[in-house]
């Protein structure tokens, strides 16, 4: 490409050596060694989250993420937390629309210490009745911190997709109602992990300093006895594109001010990984820094809104996600009768990249700093293992992180133009956030 | 099955620090650490102010110095940044001011040209300055909504008075009253290179980060204007729970707070082992108990914050409305025995390996350094302060921490307040002890 900047031709591409096996029970493992820190990551992956919830479930997938922390074959309740910490590491689990993770950072004595914490769980978690009641509380408070108790709680990954998709597996709250919460049962947590947490539906990435070798004899001796369950068939979630702009408002009883989320329907992450790439890149120019579009339109020139981004994914993270996936403008407004301007200058701004093209040296910084940022993520030992992971799951192939900076400079104008085309109003759902509280 | 032991712990590649006091009095701290082709910088200035009008001319200030520079107007300055792979931004709280952010290593330099073209020159253009007003009060009124911000304000001028340390965050009114002329004179009184810092983190060299920090920062001068500000209070002990009504609110947020010791207070790392059972990880007694057994919140988190005037041990969660009352029975409870009946030795063994694992962890990373000797800085610690504490743990007795959590933990030593539905919650609360509305 004409456009390919210097300062991105010039940047190495992380390297890392990934070694991947599988077991004999269908487990997928990616090994990343890297000596420089005498710290380790360990992630696994299951291929099931919100889209996969049943319906008069919603919010299941997070709960059952929660029940996997309540102790298992050889642990007792809260001995996870106890072995991980004491060993002088941290941990975590979250749940995604197609996926749920589960990982360790520790200090690399505790390397095989972290498997066998997480072949435990994977072999047996204890679902419990008393488990189950206690978190089914637990997450509760978490959805009342975070969404019912908080300003602009939830907004707007809970409810815009209500209004952008049509099926339940793509528009459904994925923190979930109470009544669905509180009507979960023992027997559909263990029929859930019978289905879903089958060892051949799940990726185990192990990253930083640790010898592959040994490492991967290790896997074998505490995740090969784990028995071999069928892969569940992925149903597809792909949903035509909406042909009309569709509009709905949310009532937000604590905020001050009103805001908006534009939801567009993008093309497929996977399958279209050239266009997702410069959709992405996109995303950047139109709200990455003081000099992005939007920015310069909304926030300095017309001084519309007090502030806007624009990011794909769900969450934020534009590798998180199959088809469909959704690119998100949102901003926050002082004057709720100025949601019209809003969408008119959104339309403007991104027509004009769609007509005139970007302007000199635009496509070159904004890519660039993209590269620069997916740098500082790799630098964290954690957040590779957790990328290698999430990159094998969903594009299965963990390698194309690494070879993202080549792709990302092989984008051309063009392309980005074509993205831009791409954001009709007719594909895009307005949600607009009605302020409540007192300002 | 056994669970797998730890083998033998392999030691961190070791760091080397250089620092070095520029002519103008502006001291650079560096670090190589390769890893990714980036360099993390942080520049810190002191900013403790006793004027009234500080907090929202300092908040402002600092939305509004990126907004224009010598030759560059905010677009010149943004498109710059990023075009060097960078990110940079400047905030502030009520002891300092810190410019910060990162950048692909080769482009330190000019990263360090354009702060200095800040630092010297910034503008505060009528027009920018406007625009950033208007966002800074809309974004206090957003967080003015959060119920935590609430109550941690509260609890601020609860503890402190007219302290400057009560104010959180700048009155909105103080704000509205900001003019550009206020921006020019405090920028002039306050941004100066002797007593700043510079930390850079990140893969080059020290002796590389020192001369491009001496030549961008050379025509940087002075010594900021500072008016002396009065010692942190002592809180009164004692005083009833205060209780802020949020109506409807579905659940109460808890703050409570007393002064602690600062990190060279030899009595710090029994402290900072006693706060980690207490509540300062998800292994502690608060959180098994008041989530993990009892299910009344998402977490509840203790920890102790380091300011430049003191130090202080910091308890906030947030609980269901209905169970308001049970879960500070409980709170009281873990308070009153760790500090009457102390820790056990392997809750101890527990919690001196995770304060020495996750150090470990939170400085492997460019990012994550840079950030913990921003924080040490200012109390002049630095690198080996970091590779020194292990042993400081190590050598922490259980009679040490048992002592640290008799001093620190015990309930009436506290200053508390909750924000949520007083009609539901002040009454079971009473039964409890004193309360106040507010």
């Amino acid at each position: 490409m004409a456009d390919v900047p210097p300062a991105a031709k010039k940047l190495p591409s992380p390297k890392f050596d990934l070694t991947h096996h599988t077991l004999a029970n269908g487990l997928r493992v990616v090994v990343a060694p890297d000596r420089s820190a005498p710290v380790v990551g360990v992630a696994v992956l299951y291929d099931v989250g919100f889209r996969s919830e049943p319906e008069g479930r919603t919010g299941f997938a997070h709960l059952f993420e929660h029940l996997m922390f309540q102790g298992s074959a050889n642990l007792e309740k809260l001995e996870h937390f106890r072995y991980v910490q004491s060993s002088g590491g941290t941990f975590n689990g979250s749940t995604h629309f197609d996926y749920t993770d589960y990982f360790e950072q520790l200090p690399s004595n505790a390397l095989e210490r972290g498997l066998f914490l997480e072949a435990d769980r994977m072999l047996s978690p204890r679902i419990t009745e008393e488990n189950l009641a206690n978190q089914l509380e637990v997450v509760k408070n978490e959805i009342r911190v975070n969404v019912m108790n908080r300003p602009y709680g939830g907004f707007p990954w809970i409810y815009l997709p209500g209004v952008l998709f049509d099926t339940f597996a793509n528009s459904h709250n994925g923190y979930g109602g109470f009544e669905d919460l509180e009507s979960a049962t023992v027997e559909d947590a263990s029929a859930f992990f019978e289905t879903y947490y089958a060892p051949a539906n799940a990726v185990l990435a192990v990253g930083g300093d640790l010898d592959v070798d040994s490492t991967i004899a290790l896997v074998e001796k505490h995740f090969a006895g784990i028995r071999k369950r069928p892969k569940p068939k992925r149903p597809s979630f792909a949903e035509k594109f909406p042909t009309a702009e569709r509009r709905a408002q949310h009532d937000d009883p604590h905020a001050p001010i009103p805001a908006v989320a534009i939801g567009y329907r993008v093309g497929d992450p996977v399958n279209d990984l050239e266009g997702h790439l410069a959709t992405l890149l996109l995303a950047e120019v139109l709200s990455d820094g003081d000099a992005s579009r939007l920015q310069r339109r909304l926030v300095q020139q017309d001084h519309l809104v007090t502030d806007v981004s624009a990011y794909l994914g769900e969450f934020g993270d534009p590798f998180d996600e199959r088809d469909p996936s959704t690119l998100t403008v949102t901003a926050h407004y002082p004057d709720a009768r100025t949601l019209e301007a809003i969408l008119s200058a959104v339309d403007d701004e991104i027509g004009r990249i769609a007509t005139d093209g970007l302007e000199p040296g635009e496509l070159d910084r904004v890519r660039t700093r993209l590269i620069s940022v997916l740098y500082r993520q790799l630098d964290s030992v954690l957040n590779r293992t957790l990328e290698f992971a999430k990159f094998e799951l969903i594009f299965g192939r963990a390698e194309l992180l690494t070879e993202l900076p080549a792709r990302l400079s092989a984008v051309s104008e063009d392309a980005v133009r074509a993205a831009a085309a791409a954001l009709k109003p007719e594909r895009r759902a307005v949600l607009e956030l009605i302020a409540g509280g007192t300002q | 099955m056994t669970i797998p032991a730890l083998t033998a712990p392999r030691r961190a590649r070791k760091l080397a620090v250089t620092e070095a006091t520029l002519p103008n009095g502006l001291t650079v701290i560096a670090v190589r650490k390769p890893g990714v082709p980036l360099a993390e910088v942080r520049l810190r200035l002191p900013a403790l102010s006793p004027r009234p009008s500080h907090p929202a001319r300092v908040s402002l200030l600092t939305d509004a110095m990126l907004t224009g520079a010598g030759d560059l107007d905010r677009n010149g300055i943004a498109t710059t940044v990023q075009g060097l792979g960078g990110d940079l931004s400047v905030s502030a709280d009520a002891d300092r001011l810190l410019m910060g952010g990162n950048v692909l290593a080769t482009g330190l330099g000019a990263l360090f040209e354009l702060m200095a073209s800040a630092l010297t020159g910034a503008t505060y253009a009528r027009k920018e300055v406007e625009t950033e007003r208007e966002r800074l009060v809309e974004r206090l009124t957003i967080a003015r909504s959060r119920p935590g911000v609430v109550a941690s304000e509260t609890l601020g001028k609860r503890m402190w008075g007219q302290h400057p340390y009560a104010l959180d965050l700048p009155t909105i009114d103080a704000v509205a009253e900001t003019s550009p002329g206020n921006l020019r004179k405090l920028h002039d009184d306050l941004i100066r290179p002797q007593g700043a810092i510079l930390i850079v983190v990140g893969d080059i060299t020290a002796a590389r980060v020192v001369d491009l920090a001496a030549a961008a920062f050379a025509d940087w001068t002075g010594t900021a204007k500072a008016k002396p500000v009065p010692d942190l209070p002592v809180p009164t002990p004692g005083l009833p729970l205060l209780v802020v009504d949020r109506p409807g609110s579905v659940q109460t947020s808890v703050r409570y707070g007393r002064p602690a010791v600062t990190r060279t207070d030899p009595k710090f790392p029994a402290l900072q082992l006693a706060n980690l059972v207490f509540g300062g990880y998800f292994s502690s007694r608060w959180t098994e108990n008041i989530r993990e057994d009892k299910g009344y919140t998402y977490g509840p988190h203790s920890r102790v914050d380091h300011h430049q005037l003191g130090s202080m041990l910091m308890l906030d969660v947030e609980v269901a409305t209905e169970v308001t009352a049970p879960a500070l029975l409980e709170t009281y409870y873990e308070l009153g025995r760790i500090a009457s009946l102390g820790v056990t030795e392997e809750e101890l063994a527990s919690v001196r390996q995770y304060a020495i694992g996750t150090l470990a962890l939170s400085t492997s990373t460019q990012a994550g350094l840079a950030s913990n000797l921003s924080a040490l800085a200012p109390f002049g610690l630095g690198l080996d302060y970091i590779l020194e504490q292990p042993k400081r743990l190590t050598a922490v007795t259980i009679e040490d921490v048992n002592t640290a959590a008799a001093e620190f933990f015990g309930p009436s030593g506290l200053t508390g307040v909750v924000v949520g539905d007083a009609a539901t919650i002040a009454g079971p609360l009473g039964a409890l002890g004193a309360v106040e509305l507010a």
